[in-house]
């Protein structure tokens, strides 16, 4: 470009010919060059804003799709981000205290129908319903021909069933995986356990939500991804569970019984080592819940946690326990038994006449109703349901289990003092076999209270409230002791256990009121080994009659008490308590010959 | 010197393209080798899950105490009893191991003096 200069010779020379101003040539070309300089400096602007405008549209561009392509798409999640263990995102097991499993997944399959795709509908159901006898061949063949688009055919199938449902070979057949809730065990631990089935299904998987038990108690833990699969840990021992169950079925064979029900309870730190409540059923395949009749005949129906009853004798010893405790008696203090005990219209009688006074600690032995209800007069209404209430026997136990919530006790409305009587002696107030255990726990282990628990913890638990002195809870443990060794419940002795407890048996009551003559429940608590008290076992039998001898006989010290004992010898050794080596006999020699 | 930064920022452009290339493949492919992992991991997983619960099946306490009944002529299983425990005074006390016999035949005059008369 040729550069214009600013006072260019000949227009100078004319203007100054003229007479003019050179200057204002200079002056003009310098305003006609700072224009030109100007109008180039606007255009390269201008581009300049055109080349950024372009620039943050096209960013702008850019984000609003990737907006867009984020809010119509699918969510994924980002998998370079190492978050735990994406694996293990089935339901967790159940263990028991030693880590054996009670309850695991299993991958299976389960098997739909999308009738649509179907090549041979006919030849499909034919095959079907000779593979899974239950299924019925016509009603299939309706459903594969009819309007239906999906159907399921079954939640499970083995893995031989899948391979026979492949060579079937027909493309309308498919597979969807399924985790199946598996209980290897089969019916052992099964109340506890509840059992589980499937809640939400879609094709690719489908929701495995517990039903009952510490399955649905703890549905939200097990399901839980954050525990990355850790196990539920229970207090149960499997081991020492068959051994309850085993030993429970056969004592309610013997005695004839209908149901029956044991707990086995750590005194100190509440863990129920063992629960069984017999009939059971298999939780792999739970039955249906009744819909007709009484709910407490299903096999689903725990006895030993929703099966409220009056306990009978087994209360005497918390009556006894109180009126040690408040000083009213001693073990020796003579009581009057002296039987009817007329309270207005009722009368209280016992099994047999004990004579007209004994020492409390016999009224305990021979269990006496009359002796009892005296001591229960002398503590009153009131101190007796503060009592019981600090024993936990007037709400439902805090064991882990929603069934626990029906176990509500049964107590008079008007706590009077015949109430307090019959109290006393385990009739007026029912309770669960739990309960009872929960009880008997706290005059086991010095008189803390125990709260019951399925879960199993290493950690040194705090000791509950005191409800009663140690020395009391040690003058209470002598008694029971006698009870085994020259009482009620003889039978119950095992070598080497030193067993102490107490028998129950309570008349059931009537539906319309009053009680039955021949139906009876019997209870046996027991504690053992007496000396260092570590665990109390409650075994309950509904409706139990011996009929060794010459008359049926039905009090617990015949029924209940010996199956105790034999549970106790069978489990003793499992819990790991060495047996209590008393001095052994001498040996006797006698003269065979001459 | 202009000419020589923006020269510079070219090749600095290119390299870092490079470098991000190279990373975006490599980022991809160890992804692929976890996605395969933990593929392996889980097959694993169902495996030994299903293997625990065979274990579990196989040794339920039902099935061991019908073993046990049925294999009672070889291994003579009982449950625990009381009666299974001893005490220590039940054991006998290992024997003391018999000392060595050197010399097979000792006789009282083996290291006498030779005398002179002989007596028989």
């Amino acid at each position: 470009m040729i550069r214009t200069p600013l006072r260019p010779l000949a227009r100078i020379l004319r203007a100054r010919a003229k007479g003019e101003n050179p200057d204002a040539i200079e002056k003009e070309n310098k305003r006609l060059r700072h224009e030109g300089q100007q109008d180039k400096s606007r255009a390269r602007a201008e581009g300049r804003i055109l080349v950024l405008g372009a620039a943050f549209f096209l960013a702008f561009s850019a984000i609003a799709v990737k907006m867009g392509t984020i809010a119509q798409s699918v969510p994924i999640e980002p998998s370079a981000v190492a978050m735990g263990n994406p694996i293990i995102g089935q339901r967790s097991d159940i263990v028991d205290r030693q880590g054996r499993i009670l309850a695991t997944n299993l991958a299976t399959h389960a098997l739909y129908a999308q009738p649509e795709e179907m090549v041979d509908p006919q030849n499909a159901a034919t095959q079907l319903a000779a593979i899974f006898p239950e299924l019925d061949a016509d009603r299939l063949l309706a459903d594969f021909t009819g309007s239906r688009k999906f159907l399921w055919v079954r939640r499970q199938i083995s893995p031989e069933q899948m391979q026979a449902v492949h060579d079937i070979g027909d493309p309308g057949l498919l597979f969807g995986p399924r985790d199946m809730r598996l209980y290897p065990n089969g019916p052992i631990a099964a109340h506890i356990l509840g059992g589980s089935s499937y809640g939400r299904e879609g094709v690719d998987s489908a929701e495995v939500i517990g039903v009952a038990g510490v399955e649905r108690q703890f549905d939200a833990y097990l399901r839980d991804p954050a525990n990355e699969g850790a196990p539920l840990q229970l207090s149960i021992d499997l081991t020492v569970q068959a051994a309850v169950e085993e030993v429970l079925a056969g004592g309610m064979m013997l005695m004839n019984a209908k149901a029956a029900a044991a707990v086995l309870m750590d005194v100190h730190t509440g863990e129920v080592i063992s629960m069984a409540s017999l009939p059971d059923f298999d939780p792999n395949e739970r039955p249906a819940v009744l819909t007709t009749g009484n709910a407490a005949d299903s096999p689903l129906f725990n006895m030993a946690v929703q099966g409220v009853y009056e306990l009978g004798s087994t209360f005497k010893i918390l009556a006894m326990s109180q009126a040690l405790d408040l000083g009213l008696v001693n073990p020796q203090t003579m009581i009057d038994t002296q039987g009817p005990l007329t309270w207005g219209r009722f009368r209280i009688r016992d099994f047999h006449d004990y004579g007209p006074t004994n020492t409390a600690t016999d009224v305990i032995v021979k269990s006496s109703n009359v002796g009892t209800a005296r001591i229960a007069l002398m503590i009153g209404a009131e101190r007796q349901r503060a009592f019981l209430a600090r024993l936990g026997f007037l709400e439902p136990t805090g064991i882990e289990m929603p069934e626990a919530r029906a176990g509500q006790p049964l107590i008079p409305r008007q706590w009077s003092e015949i109430s307090t009587m019959t109290i006393s002696y385990g009739h007026g107030l029912s309770a669960s076999p739990v309960h009872l255990a929960a009880g008997y726990a706290a005059i086991a282990n010095g008189g803390h209270r125990v709260t019951p628990t399925l879960i199993h913890s290493d950690l040194p638990r705090p000791l509950g409230d005191e409800v009663m002195r140690a020395d009391t809870a040690r003058a209470a443990m002598d008694m029971l002791r006698q009870v085994v060794t020259r009482g009620t419940a003889s039978f119950g002795e095992v070598a080497g256990y030193e067993v102490a407890g107490k028998t129950g048996t309570a008349d059931k009551p009537r539906p319309g009121g009053g009680y039955y003559e021949d139906k009876v429940i019997a209870t046996f608590a027991s504690v053992f080994p007496a000396s260092d008290p570590k665990y109390v076992l409650i075994v309950t039998l509904d409706e139990p009659v011996e009929t060794t001898g010459p008359e049926p006989r039905r009090t617990a010290g015949w029924t209940a008490v010996p199956v105790g004992a034999e549970m106790i010898r069978r489990i003793g050794p499992l819990l790991g308590l060495r047996p209590i080596i008393e001095t052994p006999e001498l040996v006797s020699v006698s003269l065979t010959s001459n | 010197m202009r000419a020589l930064l923006v020269i510079l920022s070219g090749l600095l452009v290119v390299v870092l393209g490079f470098w991000a290339y190279r990373e975006n493949y490599a980022t991809q492919s160890t992804m692929k080798e976890v996605r395969e992992l933990h593929a392996r991991i889980g097959a694993a997983h169902e495996r030994l899950n299903m293997l625990e619960a065979e274990w579990a099946y196989l040794n339920r306490p039902d099935r061991l105490r019908d073993l046990a009944e049925m294999n009672f002529d070889r291994l003579g299983l009982l449950p625990l009893a009381p009666e299974s425990f001893g005490r220590v005074d039940q054991i006998t006390y290992p024997l003391p191991a018999e000392l060595p016999i050197l010399n097979a035949i000792e006789v009282s005059s083996d290291n006498a003096p030779a005398s002179v008369e002989d007596p028989l």
